[in-house]
């Protein structure tokens, strides 16, 4: 049998479709590939996968039985990485046939593992350094453009915290965001036209509060053990974007 | 609210505070009630960092740097002459609600100088935590200093409103305490610290009588002391923190390089440089102590009253010690993988694992990512070639030393050469 090329829609149900899909049509020989990254060759048979919701179900609900391997599976796809699919399918053969879920010996496991880890480290930045702007509606705005998609993985952290506040975390670069109106968290989409229109949105004690901790910030410096390697080590300049007390106005 | 005399009090009482090491705003189990502001029960979280490394995780200020005593180490001395200033209680409030619900801060840390006395002071910083938690239903971090020499019924209250308590020691020895700090007694160190303790543990036992009992600074308590400002040894710090760590229950002891801020002639000199590598050393003896199983009388004992400057301290004490070595990493149990050099207790965990499944060769080792140039000395694994050389200490330290870099490498060079 020629070899099949799964496309999916580049959502996680939709790798959870071709997942069962693989198991259902007992598929060897076969790739899992999202429609953007696809491109067609000659030596295996594209076959579109349509997301099915319940398909999509029963293999999550197979999935809980692994605790540590549906968290791997579910931020690897977070981290966008290209050849993802191909190593969630290898390590997803290999635990199942083995059970050895924690064995970071094989390489489709560890490759996981290690995904996981920056996808983990990227989410915790996020939460570290998303900076909240307060408008006159009382609405808290951050803007950010993460290296993975982690916004998913970081909404219940900030329900939790900020549950008297309403706030928008949007991702530019995944062109959606997290909504919370003082009850639950919706995905959403706007219209972004710039920064600007924000800039005039503001609260009039923004700009106070901003340059409040500005100060604070270098006030807090001890100067005779200033050690700049550290400190970019710890905020690497990427994320210099996000703080305001990096940007002094 | 005036913006700009805010700003020109958060300058001084920041810069006034930055000297206090503890920044951590983890081990709280706060969660967020009543759709409040806030939640600890997460791991901690630093929101920036200052251009010296150190985490910013909290808003770290003194409610007044006015001061009645004399402290010779402290910025804040009653002579020293310095601008002085003093928050409102509502003027910390609105910074910290503010900054916190910018996502800036984790929570607060207060502490202050004495003004008029003890008790006075400990309860303007209980009423700001109380006023957070009770007015503004703040679930953030706090942590509170505890005054040396206030009322235990202060104390007491402040346990209920604050995540953490904690009280500098600051001069390891009563000596050395006598001589820098000639007003203040010990014992009003210790008294604080003993009430704090008790509480935990009598709070702790209600709770699990009666389940809606307060919790009392669910963070523990820590201390912090100054290194390298009396000519106390190594041995002298970590034994002493020791002792907090086993009478206290201390969460934490801070070691914090001297940087030198006054000119007086019981302290080193103004421009001496901060001790950072030995800050670095004390560090690392204390993890050692915390989560490898080590006994401070390994490390540091009458005939090795200092820990070197060059090589860490396990590193330090396998070479004293090299008829432990080598350690299978296929067989050993998990203390004695934690006593390998270079070995740090997530790849021990990460050993332990993986060796379920294969016994473990280099290259294994090498692919769950275990650091291998100081451990390869002292192990051996389902490998043929291992160092089978019998080296003496000496040649394997000159040999890891010259494998490895540290921006340190000037300040024990220089050591090194005087003895040449």
């Amino acid at each position: 049998m020629k070899k099949q090329t799964l496309i999916y829609d580049g959502s996680f149900e939709g790798l959870l479709t071709a997942i069962f899909q693989v198991y259902e049509e007992r598929l060897n020989d076969v790739f899992i590939v999202d429609e953007v990254h696809y491109e067609p060759d000659f030596f295996s048979e594209p076959v579109t996968v349509y997301t099915d919701d319940g398909k999509a179900n029963r293999v999550w609900d197979k999935l809980k039985d692994y605790k540590n391997l549906s968290k791997l599976i579910y931020w690897s796809f977070l981290s966008e990485f290209d050849e993802r699919e191909r190593y969630i399918l290898e390590a997803l053969h290999y635990v199942l046939k083995t059970q050895n879920e924690n064995d970071y010996g094989h390489p489709a496991v560890l490759m996981l593992s290690q995904l996981t880890k920056k996808v983990g480290r990227e989410k915790h930045r996020m939460e570290a350094f998303v900076r909240f702007k307060r408008t006159r509606e009382d609405l808290y705005v951050s803007i950010i453009s993460p290296d993975f998609n982690v916004l998913p993985l970081i909404a219940k952290h900030f329900k939790n915290r900020y549950a008297d506040q309403q706030f928008v975390i949007y991702d530019t670069k995944r062109g959606y965001g997290l909504f919370y109106n003082l009850d639950s968290i919706a995905f959403i989409e706007l219209d972004f036209n710039s920064k600007e229109d924000l800039e005039k949105a503001m609260h009039e004690e923004e700009t106070n509060y901003n340059l409040l901790w500005q100060n604070y910030f270098s006030s807090t410096n001890i100067k005779s053990r200033v050690n700049m390697r550290l400190h970019k080590q710890h905020v690497p300049k990427r994320y210099w974007k996000y703080l305001n007390e990096k940007n002094p106005l | 609210m005036n913006f700009e005399r805010i700003k020109e009090k958060l300058s001084i009482l920041a810069d006034a505070a930055k000297y206090d090491v503890s920044c951590s705003s983890s081990g709280s189990k706060r969660t967020n009630t009543n759709k409040g502001l806030g939640d600890s029960s997460g791991m901690g979280i630093c929101h920036s960092y200052t251009e010296d490394g150190r985490c910013v995780s909290l808003l770290k200020i003194l409610l007044t740097n006015h001061c009645i005593f004399d402290c010779a180490y402290c910025v804040s001395r009653k002579n020293n002459d310095i601008k002085r200033a003093a928050f409102k209680i509502q003027e910390v409030v609105d910074l910290t609600i503010n900054f916190y619900r910018r996502n800036y801060i984790e929570g607060l840390f207060l502490s202050s100088g004495i003004f008029h006395n003890p008790d006075y002071t400990m309860e303007r910083l209980v009423s700001i935590a109380k006023k957070l938690r009770l007015e503004e239903n703040f679930n953030g971090y706090i942590h509170l200093k505890s005054i040396p020499g206030c009322s235990d019924e202060l104390m007491r209250e402040a346990g209920l409103y604050a995540d953490r308590l904690s009280i500098n020691i600051e001069i390891p020895t009563v000596s050395g305490l006598k001589l820098l700090a000639p007003e203040k007694d010990h014992k009003d160190f210790i008294k604080p610290m003993e009430k704090v303790k008790n509480e935990i543990i009598q709070y702790k036992a209600e709770k699990k009588i009666i389940k809606n009992t307060p919790v009392y600074a669910p963070a523990g308590q820590s201390t912090q002391m100054i290194v390298g400002a009396t000519g106390e040894s190594d041995k002298d710090i970590m034994y002493s923190a020791v002792h907090y760590y086993s009478t206290y229950n201390m969460k934490r002891v801070y070691y914090s390089g001297y940087v030198p801020v006054l000119e007086d002639n019981r302290l080193p000199a103004l421009g001496t440089e901060v001790p950072m590598l030995r800050e670095n050393r004390l560090y690392q003896t204390d993890w050692l102590l915390r989560f490898y199983g080590f006994d401070v009388r390994e490390l540091l004992n009458h005939n090795h009253p200092n820990l070197d400057i060059d090589i860490d301290p396990k590193l330090s004490w396998a070479l004293r010690n090299m008829h432990m070595f080598p350690v299978d990493v296929n067989t050993a149990d998990k203390q004695l993988l934690a006593r390998i050099p270079g070995l740090g207790m997530k790849s021990v965990h990460k050993i332990i694992n993986a060796r379920k499944y294969r016994r473990l060769n280099w290259e294994n080792l090498k692919a769950i990512g275990i650091a291998m140039s100081r451990a390869k000395y002292f192990m051996v694994c389902n490998s043929s070639n291992f160092e089978s050389r019998d080296l003496e200490p000496e040649r394997i330290k000159s040999m890891i030393l010259q494998s490895s870099q540290s921006k340190y490498q000037k300040f024990y060079n220089q050591q090194l050469s005087l003895f040449n």
